[in-house]
């Protein structure tokens, strides 16, 4: 399967295979010699600055931020103590709030949009195409036009410096993707199985309960960590409403730091920069082989 | 009623009381005798109101969080308003301030040269790795995971920190460029060449694209690119004449998609300029500038008005994107 190579199959006439002589072969070597250097070269570009990253954290202080190798001469963990209580910073700390805050995010986003997705995908109501509608509408709403109100509007309720405008929202099913998502999704699950459930006595709560939540775990797991993902990766969100540095998250940490230093503290800097992406890539990898599972397992293509 | 009505329905059955029996029974007046209507209209009734249930979280937060907050910035926009006295009526102050602010019409420079550069080259190259990555290639799934990657953290702080780093006076690109005997410059700290950073970061992140059009190229039936290639047709014309056409509604969603989503870049530039959009004003993005705006000079008047503009604008593209789609979106009608 290395190359994509029009074998003359049953589907070719006979007569036309000599159209396909030996001489091309030797182009197609060449072909998928250049086809494979240039992917490699691709995920040299796109790995390269991450693993840097990675070897910058594990290098000691003094070796300049300019040298284009990857693994360090001298190996250390120094960066990772140093930074993570430098100066006033207190990464213990950023790492639960943004744990509490992307667990509430999770949550939220799970509960809330797969009851909406529930009533979109499989029951009938008034206004339902209108609804759907402005749901669609919302995706492609930039997020600035109700910026300044819901700041009004959490400033009114005195939620500012708590995590509640960066997590209420989310029980409210205000990310319409994750709707959309899980529509799409429970669209695709055989309608037998409501009618199955109903048969046996179960009311819309008992098929969303019964039936489609275990049965959509895939889009929920989805849901769950393109949530965490956002949620761990926000600046706006905390930049707006969380300024007391007890309450900072882990983005806002690294912000701190590199308001602090400059970049006099690169070392200790990358280490905390390398370790707040560590979660998301850990999922990441996780979730790539769920994902694969998934495919696998239910046939689908 | 109830034991009247679950009798009839029968597939209908419930557990628990019917609640709709509290409501006036419309339908047993106006079509009395016809059990099959009645079960039809008593069931979508309920059915309506289970429906109402799962979505009350979804209604409030629309109404609450998202339409209620949009006519009140829409009001806003109007005004003069800094938080702590209440707004002031302006009528079209705020709008006609944009056209004379020289920072909003560099926000609005800057931010559609970055659209106008990052989104062509993030699709092209999306577009390439795909086609290559559509060609059997051993170990494609490790080449699609890696390749995506960097979609997943490009928007965060840290790759932020890393890009100016990376592209800064002593950093690591300078260093590979010193290799090649060229002399490199602070990419960051020069007026000229600062946005193109964030430009390399944006195509850096082109996986999300990728993996659409991945999942495009692969429904294309091989048959066809045979049968091209029977009929004599090279590379080229396969192309143009089979692979293009399949992918445009693929184009079409990641033009949208990653055009709304460029306009809406706000970590980077903050990061990467210290929240100022400096050098010079070089990567004040438009949000950059309605939070300095909205946040930082409490001028929540003028940055509603600014984000009203952007969703005018995106709400114009999108209108533009969706009018001419006929003309160029081929969803293959023939199958």
């Amino acid at each position: 399967m290395t190359t994509a190579t029009p074998s003359p199959t049953s589907a070719t006439p006979a007569l036309l295979r000599p159209v396909f002589p030996r001489r091309p072969s030797r182009n197609r070597v060449v072909i998928s010699l250049a086809r494979h250097l240039s992917l490699l070269l691709v995920l040299v570009v796109v790995l390269y600055p991450l693993l840097w990253m990675a070897g910058a954290s594990v290098r000691p202080s003094n070796e300049a931020f300019g040298t284009l190798g990857l693994w360090p001469s001298n190996f250390t963990l120094e960066n990772y103590a140093t930074g993570w209580s430098y100066g006033s910073l207190n990464f213990s700390r950023y790492f639960v709030n943004s744990l509490v805050i992307s667990v509430l995010c999770i949550i939220g986003n799970v509960v809330s949009c797969s009851l909406a997705a529930y009533a979109f995908a499989r029951l009938e109501f008034p206004f339902k195409r209108v609804m759907f509608a402005l749901m669609l509408g919302t995706l492609l709403l930039p997020y600035h036009v109700t910026l300044v109100p819901q700041y009004v509007l959490f400033n009114n309720l005195a939620w500012i410096n708590t995590i509640l405008p960066l997590t209420v929202p989310k029980f409210l099913a205000t990310d319409a993707f994750f709707i959309f998502l899980m529509v799409q999704f429970i669209r695709t699950l055989p309608r037998e199985l409501d009618d199955a459930a109903r048969l046996d006595g179960c009311g819309h709560v008992g098929i969303f309960r019964r039936v489609i939540l275990p049965l959509s775990l895939p889009a929920l797991g989805t849901t769950a960590l393109f949530t965490f993902i956002r949620t761990w990766d926000d600046f706006l969100g905390p930049l707006l409403y969380l300024n007391d540095p007890a309450k900072w998250t882990v983005t806002q940490g690294l912000n701190g730091f590199l308001d602090a230093t400059g970049e006099s503290a690169f070392g200790p800097l990358f280490a905390m920069a390398t370790l707040s992406l560590a979660p998301i890539v850990g999922f990441f990898l996780v979730a790539q082989k769920l994902l694969i599972e998934g495919i696998a397992t239910s046939g689908l293509k | 009623m109830t034991t009247k009505d679950s009798r009839l329905t029968g597939a209908g059955v419930r557990r628990r009381g019917d609640r709709t029996s509290v409501l006036p029974d419309v339908d047993d007046l106006t079509d009395p005798g016809s059990s099959h209507g009645r079960r039809a209209s008593g069931q979508a009734r309920r059915e309506a109101l289970a429906a109402y249930g799962f979505l009350t979280p979804w209604l409030a937060g629309m109404l609450l969080l998202t339409l209620g907050p949009m006519a009140y910035s829409l009001y806003l926009s109007f005004t003069r308003y800094n938080l702590l006295t209440p707004p002031e009526w302006q009528g079209l102050a705020n709008y006609q301030r944009m056209l004379v602010d020289p920072r909003f019409k560099a926000s609005v420079g800057v931010t559609l040269e970055y659209v106008a550069v990052a989104v062509p080259l993030i699709l092209i190259v999306s577009m390439l790795v795909a086609m290559v990555l559509n060609q059997g290639i051993r170990f494609l799934p490790f080449y699609r995971a890696s390749f995506y990657l960097p979609s997943l953290v490009g928007a965060s702080v840290a790759i932020s920190m890393l890009w100016r780093t990376m592209f800064g006076g002593d950093g690591v690109f300078n260093a590979f460029l010193a290799r090649l005997g060229i002399e490199g410059q602070s990419w960051i700290g020069n007026p000229d060449t600062a946005l193109y950073s964030l430009v390399a970061l944006s195509v850096w992140t082109f996986g999300a694209p990728m993996i659409i059009f991945l999942a495009g190229l692969r429904q294309v039936p091989k048959e066809l690119y045979e049968a091209a290639m029977v009929d004599g047709a090279g590379p080229l014309r396969r192309f143009f004449s089979i692979t293009l056409p399949t992918l445009t509604p693929l184009i079409f969603f990641n033009v949208l998609l990653t055009t709304v989503n460029a306009f809406q870049a706000f970590t980077p530039a903050y990061v990467i300029s210290n929240g100022n959009g400096g050098p010079l004003d070089s990567t004040l993005f438009y949000t950059l500038y309605l939070y300095q705006r909205g946040f930082t000079q409490l001028e929540m008047g003028y940055a509603s008005a600014m984000a009203w503009a952007l969703t005018v604008v995106l709400g114009l593209f999108t209108a533009f994107m969706f009018a001419t789609a006929r003309f160029w979106v081929y969803y293959g009608d023939e199958r």
